[in-house]
This record gives C-alpha cells, structure tokens and sequence, in this order.
C-alpha cells in the first residue's frame, strides 16, 4: 500500500471511530424514549396491549416504523410518532430493539 | 441520620458487582460515584432505576422520597371520577430497592450546598453526592389565592393536584355532593402541571354525575382565554356527552376565595360552589425553588437541554415539571421520564469523564379520558437545536387522537402499566 493511501485509510478509520467515541449510547438513549410505552428495552408488561420490540428482527421493525412514518400503515399514534425521528435514528432504534433478546 | 453508613454503602457496592457480572460487564472507562435523587415521581424514579441499569451498577444511588409509596398523577382523576381506586395508582419503591440496588430514604431534603455537594435531610443530618438529581414536581403559589394561606382553608378548598390523600378528600366532597348540586375546578394561567388534566377531570366528574347525580353541574373556571390542550376533542365530548351537565368560562382567573361559603372571587364576578376544586398557581418544588438555583420568572429553573444540569449550579441537576419548559413542551409524568433518561444518560457520561450526548431526543404522549372507557391523546417528540440550544418539537410530528375512542381508552391504560414499570420495576 502507498503511504499517501495508507494515511487516508487510516485517516478515514480515526474519522468514523471518533463518530462512534463522540456518542456510543446514541441507539440506547434513542430507544429508551420508546420505552415509555413499550417498556423498558423494548419488554412490554405481558398484557398491556402494546408492541414488545425487544428481541423483533431489526428490517421488521425498521419496515413498520417506515410505514408509519410514510402513512402506509394506518395507526392512532404512531404515525404522529414516528414522524419525530430521522430515518438513521429509526435504524438505530430498530438495531437496538432487535439487540435485546 | 448522618453522612451515609460506610457499612450500608459497601453493601450496596457487593450487590452493584453482582448485579453488573447478572447484566454483563461492558468493561473499561466506567462512571463510578454517589447519585443522590430527590423526589421519587416521574422524574426521579426513572433517573434513579435508569442510573443503576445504564452503569450496570456501577453507579451508587440513593433516592430521597417523603412519600412511603408512589402514587400516580395520570389515572387518578379516574379515582376521583369513581372507576379506579387509591391501590390501581399506588406502586412501591420495592422494585428499585430489591431488582435495581437504589438505596430508597423516606425524607425530605431541606436544603442543598452545590458548593460543599452535600443536601441536609429533614430527619437530620447530611448526605455528600457527586451529581444531585433534584425532581421535585411543583409547589403550589398560596399567595396568589390569598385565603387559601391556612392548612383549614387548604383541607376544605382542595387542589388534587398532587395524587394522594387530596385525591380520596375530593373523591369524598362528590360522593357528600347533593343531586343538583355545583361543582367548580379553576385552572390557573399556563404553565401549569398537566395541560389537558383539569379539561379530564371535568369530564370524569361529569360522568360520575350522568350516572349518580345526574341534576348536577360543572363550571370550567379557566384562567386562560381558551382550552389549553386537545380543544377540538374536549369541546365535542362536552357537547356530544355531557351537554346540559358541563359549562366552561374562559378568563376567569380565580383570585381568591371564601372559604366559610365555599365561593370563588374572580376579578368581576363571583362564583359559589358546592364543591369548589382551586387549581392555584404553581412553580418549581420548594426544594428546587429554594436552594438559590436560577429561576424563570422566579418560578421555573433554568436548566441545560444536554444534561439537564441547572445553568450555574455545576453538579447539580434539575427535571420534570420544575424546569422552565422548551416551546410547547409539557409538564407531564411522560415528559419528566424522559428528562430522566436524558439526564442518567449525560451524568453516566460525566461520572465517566466525558460530555453529555449533543443530540438528545424527548418525547411525549398524554391520554385523557372522557369517559371511563374512552380517552383522547396528544403527542409531540422535540429534538436538540445547537441553534437555540434547546429541544424544539418537530414541525410535522406529533398531534391529537382523530376522534375519542375506546381502543384510546386501552392504549392509556397500558401506557400507565408499561410507564410505571419503567420507572419502578
């Protein structure tokens, strides 16, 4: 590997694990505004009539919260919701939903 | 009670390393510290249990509750409208005790040197933190309901607007209420705790007199020129449901009371009740109201949208309804969690050396009944603006229920059982 490429290479490496260093908890702080009604990581009281996400394959999740988001998928909130949220941080929220299990 | 026991500490240190190898150690550049929270609503429940599981134990913390028990705000206007009891709103501090290591106090706090970083509890003695978490609710401005001073005056003309035992004395005057008789709420002028709450209530007691008084009234005494909060739906279930039952007066500031004849004195008029419910001003908590923290229009604290930190009170922090709102923000039991996970977030990152997240995101949903089975709700979700630097709504999200239901009215109540699991279970 030429040196000027591996600078950049390594300059590209530092850039993104700084991204990362800079907020780490970004997903985890993300969901836990949904935990409110979901419960917490995404475990619903058993019986509470809401969605448990904990453990729920992220596309799955992600294609919901899309759909919502979109007014593809009719709802009496979520749709209000969803649209709240950037498209990264409904990937992140998904990512971490699916992480629980 | 003096400075912590160095036997119960190093207790709670052995339970926190068992509990960090349960949840699994993440390892390296851990927060560690003593996090002393007061007031175990909303707000400090959540900050104390989310602390204990975000550090995996590795965080001490203590929380100072005056209360033995948790009593809820939401739902307990459905106590006093008759469908729910005192034990359906009534949780236990036993959850965070047992399953999440806080060391739970029944006290009060009295007072707070940010520069010694210690608080003096009511008991006696002191108590040294390393970040304070302060979420008192609100206290209540007798002052501006002149009459309204004396602690008799205060037992007759009731608020129940903090759940407990006014909400049973309130839920009592109705049952004690003739058939025909009048009773009045007076909102104060925004902002107030829990925008929609007084338009609820107002339902609720009118549902309980459809069936059981049905010759009574209710008088909507609102300070402000208009319904605060989810109009369009409150305005169509007076009409819809409770037609020759509820009557709402806009600007009618209630400035003061008899107490002897149960009459509201506003600025022109007067107005007497059977049951006359007085929502008097409110402001911070006397504990955050009075610890020479900077103040809003002496009555809110000027708090950091990243941490939740007091501006010019390094270490300690302030939440739920005692801080000056971001625009249109409410004081809810669901906005105040939310405050508390932003601020476990950003002191977990401060007991670990490094800066809060830039980008925090809090949001809100409220339900209200209108009956006993169905409710409406309002919902907003307000990210960070490095502009403004605080957290503005979202233009296009957020908004109200089309139309009151009962599938609403099932959501609110699993919005109660997962809500107060995460706070306390």
């Amino acid at each position: 590997m030429k040196l000027p490429t591996l600078i950049a290479a390594l300059g590209l490496v530092a850039a993104t694990g700084a991204a990362q260093a800079a907020d780490p908890n970004l997903a985890r702080n993300l969901a836990a505004t949904c935990a409110n009604c979901h419960g917490t990581n995404g475990r619903a009281v058993p019986g509470s009539g809401m969605d448990a996400l904990a453990g729920e394959d992220k596309a799955k999740t992600l294609k919901k919260l899309n759909d919502f988001k979109t007014g593809v998928k009719p709802a009496s909130i979520m749709h209000q919701i969803s649209k709240g949220y950037t498209d990264e941080q409904l990937d992140l929220i998904a990512g971490y939903f699916a992480a629980q299990k | 009670m003096m400075l912590m026991k160095r036997r119960d500490f190093l207790k709670a240190g052995a339970a926190a390393t068992a509990m960090a190898s349960l949840y699994g150690c993440a390892g390296g550049g851990k927060p560690s510290g003593h996090v002393v929270v007061v007031g175990g609503g909303y707000g400090g429940a959540t900050t104390a249990k989310y602390l204990r599981m975000w550090s995996e134990g590795s965080v001490q913390v203590t929380l100072i509750e005056r209360n033995p028990t948790f009593i809820s705000c939401p739902i307990s206007n459905l106590v006093i409208g008759g469908t729910q009891k005192m034990e359906d709103i009534t949780i236990s501090y036993d959850g965070l005790k047992n399953k999440w290591g806080v060391r739970v106090i029944q006290d009060d706090v009295v007072a707070v040197d940010p520069a010694k970083k210690t608080v003096s509890l009511k008991a006696g003695g002191s108590m040294a933190y390393d970040r304070l978490v302060l979420s008192p609710g609100i206290d209540f401005m007798f002052n501006e309901i002149p009459a309204l001073a004396s602690a008799d005056a205060q037992a007759k003309i009731l608020h129940a607007w903090k759940a407990g035992p006014q909400t049973v004395a309130l839920r009592k005057q109705l049952e004690d209420m003739k058939n025909g008789g009048v009773y009045a709420i007076s909102i104060p002028k925004a902002p107030y705790r829990c925008p929609p709450g007084p338009y609820e209530r107002a339902c609720l007691v009118a549902n309980y007199f459809k069936q059981a008084k049905p010759k009574s009234k209710v008088i909507i005494l609102d300070a402000n020129e208009d319904v605060m909060s989810k109009k369009g739906l409150f305005t169509k279930a007076w009409t819809d449901l409770y037609k020759d039952i509820i009557e709402y007066r806009p600007n009618s500031e209630v400035k003061d009371v008899d107490v002897a004849s149960n009459t509201a004195i506003l600025e022109f008029d007067k107005f007497k009740a059977d049951v006359l419910n007085v929502i008097p001003p409110h402001r911070a908590g006397d504990v955050a109201h009075k610890s020479g923290l900077k103040l809003i229009n002496n009555r809110w604290v000027d708090i950091n949208w990243l941490s939740m930190e007091v501006n010019g009170t390094p270490g300690v922090h302030v939440l739920g309804d005692a801080v000056f709102p971001a625009p249109t923000m409410p004081k809810s039991g669901h906005m105040a969690n939310q405050h508390g996970k932003l601020a476990a977030a950003a002191i977990l990152n401060m007991l670990a050396g490094q800066e809060p997240s830039p980008t925090p995101v809090v949001m809100n949903t409220c339900y209200s009944f209108v009956d006993a089975k169905q409710a409406i709700h309002v919902a907003s979700v307000h990210q960070y603006d490095p502009a403004t630097k605080v957290v503005q709504p979202v233009q296009g999200a957020g908004g109200v229920s089309a139309a009151r239901n009962e599938l609403e009215g099932k959501a609110a109540m699993g919005w109660a059982k997962n809500i107060w699991a995460d706070m306390l279970a």
